[in-house]
């Protein structure tokens, strides 16, 4: 029986090198057409722009894993364009092209990777809003800016590099709103020096921000994205009072949350992270979890970013290695296993730099829409509170709709834990349920 | 708000259609790229609260749905546009 390897990002990548170099020939499966993930995303064909132009101070690593996958390719079985939808002992159910298979297998190394984690506030479902990490795929994969005149609001260094990014592209960045109070100060702070040429990356993205008379401002608290239809401006509040920016379009972002939705299904305990204020899966320093045969690596279980997803990925599939009783480098283990070390100090300090701004989700009004799937308010959640999550998204389907709740998810157990009064890892998490995504009815059915 | 092109508009052209009118997009377009290069929004929410126009880009949040002739509904941001689609916003 097999190995699969799930989400050919940074951790798959460095999962799959591992097991070929152990002589297994492992499935990799990925709902892109391609490797890469979401931040070394490949241009469709026919693209032209440098990796430099595209992966900036990180396109060395982006060049080194394309590479590296390239030449795995004859010795992996690759599923690209194919949607695991459910797990289940020893199975995966795949959707490709309409078409559905089981693919089998003894161990799973899930890597699902991340989206943004966003905070709900009026007007944010109107055209023109979109994520930060959305803003840079368009950018990066399509060559398009979300907009003529785009604010980013948010906090994180996903908001600094994707301004950044923007205005080297030639986009017109019409402000950058940190709800962070003085991040400038926080990229001072000691820990973050640990990040060595990370943290560097960051300071230069805002100087140079600053330097190209880019408005920013620090510690903002925004009020609503306004507009009839479409975007015309972002209203917020600081200390000196209300202001006003026109915009036309907006991207918004509080840090990254990882995809666990299918560690979920396959029965993974859940441990609620009081620094990244979510509910992650439980594994090892190694990537094992209490499911036998489920491994994880990379932000599909804790944020860590790209580069602590390559050591991740490389690390659990040496766990793998051993546990099918093949010969393991145990050198390499213990380079992996040091680097690892150094991250997770250099990201505790980015983690509390940054930290996600829950009062700001718990205290949304009553009419703005919480569940963007279905447009349900958060006044809607208060009024059906119940002192569990799961059972107040039966009464309102906050959580329930097209997006299983990845969008509003962490910002629901705010407003539920708010309206209760208690600490919002009392209000439990939302459970995964199959499909992970829409599928076709007579793909559920076969499955 | 309309996408701008910053780059890679050296690409073929796409004739497709939306909503049935003719439209023109570059080879490489995901369906969200190509419709909102013509057109503001993606799709009209079910619930009444207006337009909208995708959200994340990644194929998480299932908010850019629309219908293509032959293939049912499919998410915008991570199909890709060819030579003749038919497209319809729900």
């Amino acid at each position: 029986m097999t190995v699969a390897v799930v989400g050919a990002g940074p951790a798959g990548t460095r999962a799959a090198e591992v097991l070929v170099q152990a002589g297994l020939r492992p499935v990799v499966i990925d709902e892109a057409p391609d490797n890469g993930g979401r931040i070394y995303q490949r241009p469709p064909a026919g693209f032209r722009r440098s990796d430099g132009d595209l992966y900036g101070t990180e396109a060395h690593k982006a060049q080194a894993l394309h590479r590296r996958f390239d030449q795995l390719r004859g010795a992996i079985d690759l599923r690209a364009s194919t949607l695991v939808w459910d797990v289940r002992p020893q199975q995966l159910l795949t959707l490709r092209d309409g078409r559905s298979e089981t693919i089998g297998f003894e161990q799973a190394i899930l890597c699902t990777g991340a989206m943004d984690r966003v905070i709900p506030l009026p007007g944010w479902t109107l055209p023109g809003v979109y994520t930060l990490g959305g803003a840079q795929v368009a950018l990066k994969t399509q060559g398009c800016a979300i907009g003529q005149a785009v604010a980013f609001l948010g906090t994180g260094p996903l908001l600094w590099l994707v301004a950044y990014q923007y205005a080297k592209a030639g986009a017109r960045v019409a402000a950058v709103l940190d709800t962070t109070d003085f991040a400038t100060k926080a990229w001072r702070t000691g820990g973050l020096l640990r990040g060595g040429r990370t943290f560097l990356n960051g300071l230069r993205y805002v100087g140079w921000l600053r330097w190209r008379g880019v408005r920013i401002v620090e510690g903002v608290v925004p009020e609503a994205i306004e507009g009839d239809g479409e975007v015309t401006g972002l209203r917020y509040r600081t200390r000196h009072g209300t202001h006003h920016i026109a915009c036309d379009a907006v991207g918004i972002g509080w840090g990254l949350k990882p995809e666990t939705q299918l560690a979920d299904l396959a029965g993974v305990s859940f441990a609620f992270d009081p620094v990244q204020r979510g509910w992650l899966p439980v594994r090892n320093e190694a990537g094992r979890t209490d499911i036998r045969g489920i491994y994880l690596a990379g932000d599909g279980v804790r944020i860590g970013g790209a580069d602590v997803a390559e050591l991740a990925g490389a690390r659990v599939a040496w766990a793998v290695v051993e546990d099918r009783g093949l010969p393991v480098d145990h050198a390499a283990v213990a380079r992996l296993d040091r680097a690892l070390q150094r991250q997770a100090k250099f990201r505790q300090a980015l983690d509390r730099a940054f930290p996600y701004p829950h009062r700001l989700a718990a205290g949304m009004a009553d009419d703005t829409i919480l569940c963007r799937c279905e447009a349900i308010t958060a006044g809607a959640m208060r009024a059906a509170a119940t002192a569990e999550v799961n059972r107040t998204k039966a009464l309102t389907r906050i959580g329930m709709g097209r997006c299983q709740g990845r969008v509003c998810g962490p910002a629901a157990a705010e407003v539920l834990a708010a309206a209760l009064g208690c600490p919002v890892e009392q209000v439990g998490r939302l459970r995964g349920q199959p499909p992970v995504k829409p599928i076709p009815m007579r793909t559920a059915a076969a499955g | 708000m309309r996408l701008v092109r910053l780059a890679e508009t050296a690409r073929p052209a796409v004739a497709f259609t939306l909503d049935g009118a003719p439209a023109t997009a570059l080879a490489g377009d995901t369906l969200l790229t190509a419709i909102l290069a013509n057109a503001e929004h993606v799709r009209t929410s079910e619930f009444g609260d207006g337009n909208r126009a995708g959200f994340c880009w990644m194929g998480a949040c299932q908010d850019c749905w629309v219908l293509v002739q032959g293939e049912g509904r499919v998410r915008a941001c991570s199909t890709y546009v060819a030579q003749g689609m038919a497209v319809l916003r729900p």
